[in-house]
């Protein structure tokens, strides 16, 4: 499935000089929508768009739960500053054309991607689960529970992860998790997704232009 | 009051979980006496070992001669006067403050004055274990992680009344089989089930709210964050009903939302649908043999 890609400044999914981007045609039956606006086509197999924190809906429009067409979302999963994954979360509607799905579902996994598909739900999958649990890790932290290299050892050898959650956080950035973590809380209310102390502590000291 | 640790006993040995710490605590070259209330259990998991051990074998990563004297090591029985020789006594039972405390209390009587007593709880209070079973200066918690035969992290933690020579012949003890202890504070579910309980409960709730299927929820950890194994499938490999029990364990002492048993995993466990172990969880199995080798 050939693809075309409308973009404006740079992706967090494919940064300058991801290969995506160069296997991009001009006509082709699915577009993609990298930091551009919008523009709906319906003679498209798909019109794919690259989302940050923010829904679907925001960019494609909602009917009362009857909301859906050949217009998609998606992102790479990133972990903040830390390298895209391969992980494409395709985000979908609950009308979402099953062939719209199905072609970009073909488009990345020709790519070499790995799609999951989710509803269009703030954080996705992997911020809605894992941001809570970071957020668990840095007030342990606080709480002295346990030393951050205690924790982080606890997480890959109890659980095989390959890395903890306070080494992760920190990798990615707390800024970047205070950002991430403040839109899921402003969307969902609860106190799991309200930023940690020490994200709220990195995110001031950034807005006064301090470094860590 | 100090002894040197020659024979180690585990109370719930007829359990994944306290076979697997037999299996560690044999492997080591400890006698190692299994515990459990019916010789039916013990006698699954006998066979359950004895299967580890021989795919051990057979996979090179130990001699048929080493597998013979690990096996001759275990023993079983349903007595716990036979504990009186046990100089270390791991408790795996069932996750019940008052289960735990009663059988401190019997075997009290029974072991010698330099007996550890160790617990094997992930969600309750060290502190609250030991209390009134007559040494609470020697009850020390030591969490193992599922399957404890191939994960070597034990989250060590004191009681308020744990001795500190206590501690360090638990630490020394750890070390010495071969894992890997990581110290931390009596409070609810330790490090490990403080993180892991409330996150695997998200992804149930993930699943019951349409965010996306299963299969993928897992898919998007393990690409995206390089986990060898997905929530759900973990959860699967634990028991929905064991599952079920931590959240009602771990629920009432932290009072966190995201700790309290999810409706759907109340609903599966009411079908019978209990993992791994019965075949059918959030994924469907065939077989049922221990893990790895």
């Amino acid at each position: 499935m050939r693809y075309a890609i409308l973009q404006k400044g740079e992706s967090r999914s494919f940064p300058t000089g991801d290969p995506f981007l160069a296997g991009a045609s001009e006509h082709a039956g699915v577009t993609i929508h990298l930091g551009s606006a919008l523009i709906a086509d319906d003679s498209k197999a798909a019109v794919l768009i690259e989302l940050g924190s923010e829904c679907l809906g925001v960019h494609a429009g909602e009917k009362a739960g009857e909301e859906g067409c050949n217009v998609l979302g998606f992102a790479r999963y990133r972990n903040g500053c830390d390298a895209p994954s391969q992980l494409i979360e395709l985000v979908r509607q609950p009308n979402s054309r099953p062939q719209a799905i199905e072609a970009a579902r073909a488009v990345f996994e020709a790519a070499g991607f790995t799609v999951v598909v989710c509803a269009d739900q703030a954080g996705r999958i992997i911020d809605r689960l894992v941001r809570p649990k970071y957020n668990a890790a840095l007030r342990f932290l606080d709480e002295g529970l346990a030393t951050a290299k205690d924790m982080d050892t606890t997480c890959r050898l109890g659980l095989g992860y390959p890395d903890g959650p306070i080494e992760r956080v920190e990798r990615g950035g707390l800024v970047y998790h205070h950002d991430v973590t403040k839109a899921l809380f402003d969307v969902y209310g609860t106190p799991g997704y309200a930023p940690a102390r020490r994200a709220v502590v990195a995110k001031q000291r950034d807005d006064r232009g301090l470094q860590r | 009051m100090t002894s040197a640790i020659e024979t180690v006993a585990v109370c719930g040995a007829g359990g994944t979980m306290g076979a697997g710490i037999a299996i560690v605590a044999a492997r080591a070259g400890w006698r190692t006496i299994c515990h459990d209330l019916s010789m039916e259990s013990l006698g699954n998991a006998a066979r359950q070992t004895q299967a580890f051990f021989a795919k051990s074998v057979e996979r090179g990563k130990m001699s048929a001669a080493d597998k013979d004297a690990v096996l001759a090591r275990l023993s079983r029985t349903t007595s716990l006067d036979d504990l009186v020789k046990a100089d270390l006594v791991i408790e795996a039972v069932f996750e019940d403050l008052a289960v735990k405390r009663q059988l401190f209390s019997a075997l009290n009587i029974i072991c010698p004055a330099h007996t550890i007593f160790a617990s094997n709880t992930s969600t309750l209070s060290i502190t609250e274990i030991a209390g009134g079973s007559g040494r609470e200066d020697r009850v020390v918690g030591l969490h193992f992680c599922l399957p404890a035969q191939l994960m070597r992290l034990i989250e060590v933690s004191s009681g308020l009344n744990t001795s500190q020579e206590t501690l360090e012949r638990a630490w020394d003890w750890c070390s010495k089989a071969g894992q890997l202890p990581v110290r931390t504070q009596d409070k609810p579910g330790f490090v490990l089930n403080a993180l892991l309980i409330p996150f695997l409960n998200d992804a149930i709730r993930a699943v019951e709210a349409g965010v996306a299927s299963a299969a993928d929820i897992d898919t998007a950890m393990k690409v995206g964050l390089g986990y060898k194994m997905g929530p759900l499938e973990l959860i699967d490999l634990v028991g929905l009903d064991t599952m079920a029990r931590l959240c009602e364990a771990f629920y009432p002492v932290t009072l966190d939302p995201r700790a309290s048993a999810p409706p759907l995993l109340r609903r599966m466990v009411a079908a019978g649908w209990l993992g791994r172990k019965t075949g059918r969880g959030f994924f469907t199995y065939d077989g049922n043999a221990m893990f790895g080798a």
